[in-house]
């Protein structure tokens, strides 16, 4: 089922996860987030943002342990912790916050 | 007549086989793995240099950047192309044999 | 996947890669499983033979053959905790490649050194 986004249908695989990264906007994150009951804020698109910002480093979305060790070391020890990320993203930092940034599901999650 | 070879040198004998079973004057264009032909500084880099008196000898420059070469890693007097120059050698050419 | 990484044991994994990187997807796909394997936390060192030095190339784009330019990940094993990269020597030279045309910090090794590291390897996997 795509999803529709400003009048545009973009298509999604059978998890919800953009199927072309270059059809990602900021209203694409807000729309998949409000289908799964969250309002995105400021903390948030920080590490949506930060995601996004690794995508286009390493071509990868990285893996939970290594996202949540990324983060600490980029935004501070406050935010590198599991706690932090899962009150964030309840489904699951790496899945659901990659998911948001249009990214594909991270390599070695299943 | 235009050879194109998409294999490395360093892993089949396409290459190798093309050269010495090739016409005078024709043409060989390098693509994909076969990019790998043209380096200088490799262990067939002679073969290659010697043929260039018989072939003329082209390399797909897309396939040349996406393995991290460029014109300096290059034996001389072997030329880049586009996309567009490989259609117009295939039009030109009346046949084509690939060297898979 | 919590049971194996809690079993304890910890063995000593070898890739070995030995192809191109674009021609065909073997250089990909180890690397894909390279990532997948590193969750398991075992000893993990990656070997670059043959072709396989190509992989490693810097400056690669891959904008003009609309591909992955996957040579961007190799820079984010080391987050992963993969940061043994052994390449030969010979394979380097063979193909006119140096050191400095490497895209990451890895150790050359002349191929005794590199039976010695495959001969102690416990689990071998071959791209």
């Amino acid at each position: 089922m795509p999803i529709e986004v400003n009048g545009k249908s973009l298509e999604v695989d059978e998890e919800g996860y953009l199927s072309n990264l270059n059809d990602w906007e900021k209203d694409v994150a807000e729309i998949m987030a409000k289908e799964d009951g969250i309002d995105l804020g400021e903390d948030h698109w920080e590490i949506i943002n930060f995601l996004r910002e690794y995508y286009e480093e390493y071509q990868i979305a990285p893996a939970v342990r290594v996202l949540t060790k990324a983060v600490g070391k980029k935004l501070g020890k406050d935010k590198g912790n599991s706690k932090y990320l899962y009150e964030l993203f309840p489904y699951g930092p790496g899945k659901q916050a990659c998911k948001f940034a249009g990214l594909p599901k991270p390599t070695g999650c299943v | 007549m235009l050879h194109t070879v998409n294999k490395s040198p360093f892993e089949k004998n396409s290459l190798e086989t093309c050269l010495r079973l090739t016409e005078q004057d024709s043409t060989v264009l390098l693509i994909e793995d076969g990019v790998y032909g043209a380096l200088k500084g490799t262990k067939i880099e002679d073969l290659v240099s010697e043929s260039l008196s018989n072939v003329k000898m082209y390399v797909l420059g897309p396939d040349l950047m996406a393995r991290g070469l460029d014109k300096n890693s290059l034996i001389n007097n072997i030329e880049i192309i586009d996309y567009q120059d490989f259609v117009k050698l295939a039009v030109e050419n009346e046949r084509i044999q690939n060297w898979l | 996947m919590e049971e194996e990484t809690q079993s304890g044991v910890i063995k000593k994994f070898l890739y070995v890669n030995r192809r191109a990187p674009h021609g065909t997807i073997y250089a990909h796909e180890a690397l894909e499983v390279v990532l997948i394997g590193a969750a398991f936390e075992q000893d993990v060192s990656m070997a670059f033979i043959d072709d396989g030095v190509f992989q490693l190339k810097k400056d690669q784009n891959t904008d003009g053959i609309d591909t992955k330019n996957f040579s961007k990940t190799f820079s984010a094993l080391e987050m992963y905790d993969v940061e043994k990269l052994y390449v030969e020597k010979e394979s380097l030279d063979e193909r006119g490649i140096k050191e400095d045309d490497l895209a990451v910090d890895v150790k050359v090794i002349s191929s005794s050194e590199m039976k010695k590291l495959i001969t102690e390897s416990e689990v071998i996997l071959n791209f």
